[in-house]
């Protein structure tokens, strides 16, 4: 390995879109939860939504401005890490990163001042649609970039023109590419796990604690209802995203899988895939399993890993064991569901200890899920960057290599100071819970501001 | 082709628009930022944030949209133009980053981290305006490209002229946010601000001026474009021009009059209407190149299916865009008080 501009690139670029997308998972769904909260105060009137809206609503800002100045630096670095892939790609991909700023990035940044600040300045209705606007804002970018990504695993609807740039030839099929349903409804569902199993964790933390009663129980139920529901739809929705692969990225499912040589595949447990050996030590398996989750048919032979050329395989052990890592983490959060589901029918969910010690530890498991997941998908489809059309090592800008690491290593000293403050600034106050004071009767007049409330108390 | 002209054109047109919208918007959140130094308490300070909070995010996706823009529309220039800048738009985006994140966590850090990310926002706010000027500057000087590549070196954008520029924008973005701060505040902050305007005035004209010099020394092309070179003047072309820079000190002299003193928009307006001619003069001495003597909007350009589709978005987009963000602006049109403290 020599640690040329490239794969300097590929680091910088690993770990700052591993930065930027721990907070999208977040906000996607914690802007979603605020409507929802906020639809239901209107509606009951009752304090309890009030004020978990304004405790979740301080969280969200510090989220989403973090999500927000990460963001930003990824849309600079198509061009300064990986102009050639911008060059090769920006009539194809490019309007949909145009449709996105245009559709969504101006909607949640407008929107975002009122539902921040607004509080005192429009009414309840008006103030209810920007947090709509918001959490709209948010799914719809979510859809654009990820049709541009999906369209780089699964890419359709193109030719090359004359001077050898990619153009589209139908953008309906860009857009709409293989991978586009289920990757997007894999993210979003992600998204609302991460929240689910981050506002679950804060809940029970604070019922070990006796703090913010009505607000944890109500909370905690909302998370319980959200995982029991979404967690097993995530399964589904993951194994549809590896049936499209299959069908698109044999290399990547046999890497994630384990495959090494071709005919009906087992289903690998647990394994050490070791490169060199071509092989896996230690392995524990289901004989035909492998066949049988991915075509229905345990005696169906397919594809492993020497059915491609050594240059066109992807790095196995990283995505093996990220794959196995998230499924790890979905299993988990079925059970975490169902445990709460049938704790609640039994009225004993209030006082499950146990239970609230388990969601403590596992409220930050969505979050390593989407990382282990991205993990899986981007180095799966190595060595391309263009699955199948451009190589990553073809993709890279003709910079020195001295400039990447001197920026790479600036981002990774910003990214740590800034994360370590807001991971701070937001674990204390999800150690000091939701307001719980009964609240004043409503009148016309909406209350202080969602921040202000806390920065007063603080 | 639309209406018979060419659809490059109207990209390059739409790109340079929103490129300035973000000075004009972001400038004035980046100048309340260069000036936080200078507030005299936490009191003041909380008041020159609470005036750009609400916005400032709107204010940036323009920097997005001229980004992300030019990679749509343009990818061959966002493709030469990022690598050749690789160092001032990294410094910008950490820049960013810090000012960005320390609206929210001015507010939650305790003694030690308030203090820290107060300095993050003022130092954030500064150096991104100077690091985009740095990016203006390379940019104009002219980028080292052979067959659609970039192949100078890693420092070729650090040149007296374009830390000229640096400075000459900070100075400009600190002028706006003056001029924002006279708009949004009352009392004591109000009178100040006053004095701010007054002050950086006399400073951006002469650095405008100086920059204008500079300029016209980068290439041959522009010299001639203006119509003046070291021993001669063109007169009739430099005549057609002359109106550009008389505007500008004008504009200048009415900021440091301090005109009128019930109309406090003003002053934000005369202000941008002098970044307005700036970027009118830039245009026109780089005219007709999208990457400064090197490649034209035509030759960059995406295909014309791909630049066809954007324009159908951005045609209602855009006025939409618009709309919201002015009724954004008109919802916290009032004055912050003096007792602001978060909000
Ligand atoms: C699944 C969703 C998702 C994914 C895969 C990405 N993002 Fe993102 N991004 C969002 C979801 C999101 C969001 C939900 O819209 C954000 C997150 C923070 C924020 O809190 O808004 C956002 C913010 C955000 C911003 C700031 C917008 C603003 O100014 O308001 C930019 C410029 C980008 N992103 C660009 C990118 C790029 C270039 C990506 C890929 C390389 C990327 N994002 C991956
Ligand atoms: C539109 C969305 C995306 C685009 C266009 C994109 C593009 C790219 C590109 C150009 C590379 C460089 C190839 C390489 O480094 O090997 C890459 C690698 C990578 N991307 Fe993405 N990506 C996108 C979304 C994401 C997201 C949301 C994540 C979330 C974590 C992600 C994770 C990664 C990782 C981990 C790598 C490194 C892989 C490696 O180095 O082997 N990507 N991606
Ligand atoms: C247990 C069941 C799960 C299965 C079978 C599964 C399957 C998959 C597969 C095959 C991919 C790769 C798709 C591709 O490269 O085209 C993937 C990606 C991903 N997974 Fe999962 N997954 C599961 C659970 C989860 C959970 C619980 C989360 C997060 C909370 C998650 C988040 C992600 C993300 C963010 C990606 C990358 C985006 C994408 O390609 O869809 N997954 N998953």
């Amino acid at each position: 390995m020599e640690w040329d501009a490239l794969l300097l690139a590929r680091l910088q670029f690993a770990f700052t879109i591993g930065f930027h997308i721990i907070f999208p998972a977040f906000t996607i769904g914690l802007a979603s939860y605020l409507a929802v909260l906020e639809g239901l105060w209107l509606r009951t009137n009752r304090p309890v939504f009030r004020n978990l809206y304004l405790f979740w609503v301080k969280i969200f800002a510090l989220s989403f401005g973090m999500g927000v100045v990460s963001g930003v630096v990824m849309s600079y670095q198509f061009g300064t890490n990986w102009s050639v892939f911008a060059t090769q790609t920006g009539s194809v991909i490019g309007p949909l990163l145009g449709y996105e700023v245009l559709t969504a990035f101006f909607l949640e940044a407008s929107f975002l001042g009122i539902m921040l600040f607004g509080w005192k300045h429009v009414g309840p209705g008006l103030h209810f649609l920007s947090t709509c606007m918001v959490a709209i804002g948010t799914l719809i970018s979510a859809f654009w970039i990820l049709a541009a990504n999906s369209w780089m695993q699964t890419p359709q609807g193109f030719a090359f023109a004359a001077d050898g740039t990619m153009i589209a030839t139908d953008f309906v099929k860009v857009i709409f590419n293989p991978s586009l349903p289920s990757r997007f409804a894999h993210m979003v569902l992600a998204a609302y796990l991460t929240t689910a199993m981050a506002v679950a964790g804060a809940a029970a933390f604070a019922l070990l604690r006796k703090r913010a009663l009505p607000e944890s129980r109500m909370s905690l139920r909302m998370a319980v209802l959200m995982m029991a529901i979404v967690a097993p739809l995530q399964i589904v929705a993951g194994h549809e995203s590896g049936v499209v692969a299959h069908h698109h990225q044999p290399a990547k499912v046999a890497a994630l899988e384990g495959w090494w040589t071709s005919g009906p595949q087992p289903l690998i447990l647990f394994g050490w895939p070791d490169e060199t050996a071509g092989k896996n030590h230690l392995e524990v398996a289901i004989p035909g399993g492998g066949s049988w989750v991915n075509v229905g048919d345990p005696a169906a032979p397919l594809k492993g890993l020497d059915a491609f050329p050594e240059a066109d395989r992807p790095p196995v052990f990283i995505t093996f064991w990220a794959f196995r890592i998230m499924v790890a983490i979905g299993l988990a959060m079925v059970a975490l569901g169902v445990w709460g589901a049938v704790l609640w029918a039994m009225k004993r969910l209030d006082g499950a200890t146990l239970y609230h010690r388990a969601l403590v530890l596992a409220a930050p498991s969505g979050f390593i899920a989407v990382l282990a997941g991205w993990i899986t998908a981007e180095v799966g489809r190595q060595p391309y960057v263009v699955y199948g059309v451009l190589r990553t090592a073809d993709a890279v800008s003709p910079v020195a290599a001295g400039a990447v690491a001197t920026s790479l290593l600036m981002f990774i000293v910003v990214y740590a100071i800034v994360f370590s403050a807001g991971a701070l600034y937001i674990l204390r106050l999800v150690a000091k819970g939701p307001e719980t004071d009964e609240a004043p009767p409503r009148t016309d007049e909406p209350p202080g501001t969602p921040l202000g409330a806390g920065v007063q108390e603080a | 082709m639309v209406f018979g002209i060419e659809l490059s054109l109207i990209w390059a047109v739409l790109i340079a628009v929103a490129v300035f919208l973000y000075v004009a918007l972001d400038g004035f959140d980046l100048g309340v930022g260069i000036l936080f130094p200078f507030a005299r308490d936490k009191n003041e300070r909380d008041q020159m944030q609470a005036a750009i909070a609400p916005v400032w995010d709107g204010n940036e996706t323009w920097l997005v949209l001229g980004g992300g823009g030019l990679f749509a529309a343009f990818p061959k220039a966002y493709a030469t133009v990022m690598p050749a800048l690789y160092g001032p738009i990294t410094l910008m985006l950490l820049a960013l980053i810090f000012r960005g994140v320390a609206f929210e966590f001015r507010h939650h850090g305790r003694a030690r981290g308030a203090r820290f990310w107060t300095a993050a926002f003022a130092g954030g706010s500064i150096v991104a305006a100077g690091a985009q000027g740095l990016v203006l500057g390379g940019f104009v000087q002219g980028l080292a490209v052979r067959d659609g590549v970039f192949v100078g070196g890693p420092l070729d954008w650090l040149t007296p002229f374009s830390l000229l520029v640096a400075g000459a924008v900070m100075a400009g973005y600190a002028l706006l946010g003056a001029c924002w701060l006279v708009f949004k505040t009352q009392g004591d902050l109000f009178e100040r601000a006053r004095g701010w305007v007054k002050q950086l005035a006399v400073v951006v004209a002469l650095s405008m001026g100086a920059v204008s010099l500079a300029t016209l020394n980068v290439d041959p092309r522009v010299t001639a474009r203006w119509g003046l070179t070291m021993t001669s003047v063109d007169w009739p072309a430099f005549l057609r021009l002359a109106p550009l820079p008389l505007l500008a000190g004008a504009l200048c002299f009415l900021l440091w009059r301090g005109a009128d003193t019930r109309r406090h928009l003003q002053p934000y307006l005369y202000a941008v209407a002098l970044f307005a001619i700036g970027f009118l003069g830039l245009a026109i001495s780089l005219w007709p190149y999208i990457v400064p003597f090197a490649m034209t909007p035509a030759q960059a350009a995406a295909a014309d299916n791909a630049l066809a589709l954007m324009l159908w978005g951005a045609a209602p987009m855009l006025p939409i865009i618009l709309a919201y963000t002015a009724w954004v602006y008109w919802v916290f049109r009032a004055k912050v008080g003096a007792d602001a403290t978060y909000h």
